[in-house]
């Protein structure tokens, strides 16, 4: 092969690469979430006011359940305890907002915020309040969450305990107080 | 190549015929040399129909084939399609690639056809590759229809409305007929729903199988060229045509050159013209589906309007069954009889280069006449339009039906023995 | 012969060239004025208030997301401060709370969506945009309809004329051709809030508008399509210089 020949063939392979990509784009663009999905995916006000302690709340954002969790002091000394037996008490992982990032993985200690469905495979955990044997998970169970698909144990921060299937704690979503009662969930002012 | 790869070819041959398929079909096909521009439309076409399947599974993805209204009170089919145009990413393009694809297609299509007529590429032994092309244009017509109800607009649905009624003419069964396409009383949600799944499964397979048919009979017979001369009668001592040339890379390079070329135009339409002045996308169909109300003109897309004008022509009763009936007749045959050209053309030579006057004039009258049908089929009917179109659907089936007898007495040129190539 | 067949295509071309003339004879004639669109994003913002505080009361835009106003240069806050007022959020759709069954009762007929109006107006006569423009300039008082105005180019609308206070009244001077067709000629009889100029200015802006809201993605698409075409018009000298290079083995 004469070498204007093989400059030609490499330079239209190239070319035609590039076109390939570029064709490519807009195919997995349309992949990607739509203008609609984004507008479900908008924050979400939240009012708390009515949230008593120890109670539990569900509220929808992107279409995936966020629980938010009025801990009572009770319920927050159980953190001391699990301490030890979860595999990133200090949240290391990023799986919190920076401003999150504590043992409470939480901006007020009372609240926990998070994203309800498992690290594991995308299962939503069923809340274990009741500390005990009540509990069905042992006597030493201090109260956390399970999940149902594959038995991953979560403490009352929803930090997943160690050799568990769930590789990480459950995620926090970007939240803060618009007033002292009032949440926005998905949006923290920082992005 | 490396050993290696060399031992995985051998491997793959040793089971499954690679080499030997990419010999017989490019490397080793012997194409004759002298093709020009006219022969560019048959790698264009097979283009476009990846075009249309690619976008089209990209389209299933968002479009929901639901006549019902959604809160605002328009259907959901008509929502999605400008959910596509709008809220998608890239969702615009995809859509117009698709619907400039449409036009694209039979345009692309239409030259190959007339490529056909120029060049005698029907003539023995290509019979069976045009009759199955003919097919694939049928298949491609209905394909292109059913298509056109999705966006579930004013010309979508009475468009829609007006063809199915076109087989209630057929008498007994025709009524019944009718209602069976349309699963309904008139074009509704059901008949949205059925035209959805044969449009995107049960007729692109048909013509997929068709294309695949309609070239392994290209590559059992071998191409025709414009002189019209088979080169399998002059062959070297290896059995090679003297004028031909592997496939690949000649014609690969070759129509790529083509496909870039068009690729041009098309993205200009693309991305400049996607409506093209309506005749691409109708203006009325913008307008949501309405049942109640008819647009004061409905047309055809621009590629079914002359066969629709040989249908609007025939105005005349006959044998005590009503006009509507023989002209669904006439735009059926004026479509098959297409099909017939191999055994209506009697010329001693194929192509156009050493055909006599007779036919040359009898094929410019012929593709005027497709284009004045075609023109007279986007416009509202009027007495002196039907007279038009009646005498150009007369010109139309003429060139067919005379063909016997013209190109016999035709006066042609000889044949030369091989192909002329500068 | 040859002769024979130049008589006849001179015939046939004489068909043909006579064809387009009689293409609209069998529809009422429209004389549409040309709109000036534009692209400018003073002109966009200025319509789309227009349109959120005079069409969207009774039309919906219903394909329309508020944010997409960003677009056109506005952001979330000034989509907020403006354009919303009754508790939408900025990514909801322009639709309205009126049913369409409900508003057919009172107007006689629902009044459409608008989204895509620009692009359904289109016609021969002219383009959508122009279509609106002059419609949106010729109403005039005719006490036989019920809102008191009638429209040149869409006789007998139901639709009341919204910018009255801005254009003021105008009377039609009405006079019947031989043919039977009406020629009109419309005179301010009492002028508006706005001069003539300025009205046909904010029409023009309003328009303007509703174009882009037919296809938000217009400008981008003949953007984008720039660039594809002069690619692909480097690819193809390319790819005919490989084309040449590969077939000097046949010449």
């Amino acid at each position: 092969m004469d070498s204007s020949r093989r400059t030609l063939l490499v330079a239209t392979s190239a070319a035609g690469g590039v076109a390939a990509v570029a064709t490519a784009v807009p195919f997995v663009a349309s992949l990607t979430p739509s203008e609609r999905a984004k507008a479900a995916g908008a924050p979400v006000e939240v009012d708390i006011s009515q949230l008593a302690p120890g109670e539990m709340m569900t509220v929808e954002w992107r279409g995936k359940p966020v629980w938010i969790l009025r801990r009572t002091p009770e319920m927050l000394a159980t953190l001391e305890v699990t301490e030890s037996r979860v595999s990133d008490p200090d949240s290391r992982e990023p799986m919190q907002p920076e401003y999150a990032r504590n043992k409470y993985r939480s901006i007020k200690p009372e609240y926990l915020v998070v994203v309800g469905i498992c690290t594991h495979l995308g299962c939503s955990p069923t809340d274990k309040f009741r500390p005990g044997v009540e509990s069905g998970l042992g006597a030493d169970w201090p109260g956390g969450f399970l999940c149902p698909c594959h038995g991953s144990f979560f403490d009352l921060s929803a930090r997943v305990y160690r050799s568990m299937p769930a590789p990480t704690n459950l995620e926090v979503p970007p939240h803060m107080y618009l007033t002292e009662t009032t949440l926005l969930v998905g949006e923290d002012g920082k992005a | 190549m490396t050993t290696k790869s060399q031992a995985l070819l051998n491997w793959i041959d040793e089971r499954f015929p690679l080499t030997a398929t990419w010999k017989a079909h490019l490397s080793e096909y012997y194409a004759p040399k002298n093709f020009n521009f006219w022969y560019f439309f048959g790698s264009l076409a097979l283009l476009v129909l990846v075009i249309q399947i690619v976008t089209g599974i990209f389209l299933v993805m968002h479009y929901k084939p639901d006549g019902t209204l959604n809160d605002a009170g328009i259907s959901i089919a008509f929502a999605s399609v400008e959910y596509i145009m709008r809220e998608v990413p890239g969702g615009w393009l995809i859509r117009y690639l698709h619907s400039t694809g449409a036009s694209a297609f039979f345009v692309v299509v239409y030259l190959h056809m007339f490529r056909g007529l120029l060049y005698g590429s029907y003539r023995k032994p290509r019979e069976l590759l045009w009759i199955l092309g003919t097919l694939i244009f049928l298949v491609l017509m209905a394909e292109a229809f059913m298509g056109y109800l999705l966006p579930w607009g004013q010309m979508s649905y009475w468009g829609a409305q007006v063809i199915i009624n076109l087989f209630s003419a057929i008498p007994f069964i025709g009524p019944d007929l009718a209602l069976i396409i349309r699963g309904d009383f008139v074009v509704s949600d059901a008949t949205l729903n059925r035209f959805f799944s044969l449009h995107v499964i049960a007729v692109p397979l048909v013509l997929i199988a068709l294309v695949f048919a309609h070239i392994v009979a290209l590559h059992e017979v071998g191409s025709n060229n414009p002189d019209g001369v088979e080169i399998k009668k002059k062959k070297d001592a290896n059995g090679i045509p003297l004028d031909g040339i592997p496939f690949h890379p000649y014609y690969t390079v070759k129509d790529i050159v083509g496909v870039v070329g068009f690729l041009f135009f098309f993205s200009a339409v693309v991305f400049f013209a996607p409506e093209f002045g309506g005749y691409f996308l109708e203006y009325n169909n913008f307008i949501p589906a309405d049942p109640l109300k008819t647009p004061p003109h409905i047309a055809p897309v621009w590629y079914f309007t002359p066969f629709y004008s040989v249908l609007r022509a025939v105005t005349y009763p006959l044998f005590g069954i009503d006009a509507k009936f023989w002209g669904v007749v006439a735009m059926g045959a004026s479509v098959v009889i297409i099909a017939f050209l191999p055994w209506l053309d009697r010329s001693p030579v194929k192509s156009i280069r050493y055909r006599g006057p007779i036919f040359k004039a009898a094929l410019v009258i012929f593709v005027i006449s497709f284009f004045v049908l075609g023109y007279l089929g986007v416009l509202a009917p009027t007495p002196g339009r039907t007279l038009a179109a009646q005498i150009f659907s007369v010109l139309y089936f003429a060139f067919f039906l005379l063909m016997p007898w013209y190109s016999k007495i035709d006066k042609c040129k000889p044949e030369p023995e091989r192909v002329n190539f500068k | 012969m040859r002769i024979d067949v130049i008589k006849t295509l001179k015939r046939l071309a004489a068909v043909a060239l006579l064809a387009p003339t009689l293409a609209f004879s069998a529809e009422v004639a429209l004389n549409l004025d040309k709109a000036p669109v534009s692209r400018d994003p003073v002109a966009l913002q200025n319509g789309a208030k227009l349109f959120v505080n005079y069409c969207l009361n009774c039309h919906s835009a219903s394909f329309v997301r508020y944010n997409t106003l960003e677009q056109i240069g506005l952001d979330e806050q000034q989509i907020r401060d403006n354009l919303l007022f009754t508790g939408e959020r900025v990514g909801d759709l322009m639709k309205i709370a009126m049913r369409p069954a409900e508003s057919k009762v009172w107007f006689g007929t629902a009044p459409p969506d608008l989204a895509l109006v620009a692009r359904q107006r289109a016609s021969g006569y002219g383009s959508g945009a122009d279509w609106l423009y002059t419609y949106l300039r010729q109403f005039y008082r005719d006490p036989e309809r019920p809102s008191g105005f009638n429209n040149v180019v869409f006789e007998n609308v139901g639709m009341p004329h919204v910018f009255w206070e801005l254009q003021g009244d105008q009377i039609a001077h009405v006079t019947e051709n031989p043919d039977g067709t009406k020629n009109y000629r419309l005179e301010l009889a009492k002028p508006g809030k706005l001069s003539p100029e300025a009205y046909d200015k904010a029409v023009a802006d309003l328009v303007s508008f509703m174009v882009w809201m037919a296809e938000p993605v217009a400008a981008k698409r003949e953007t984008i399509g720039m660039y594809v075409l002069i690619f692909l018009a480097g690819l193809f000298v390319l790819t005919y210089a490989l084309k040449k290079n590969y077939w000097k083995d046949i010449h």
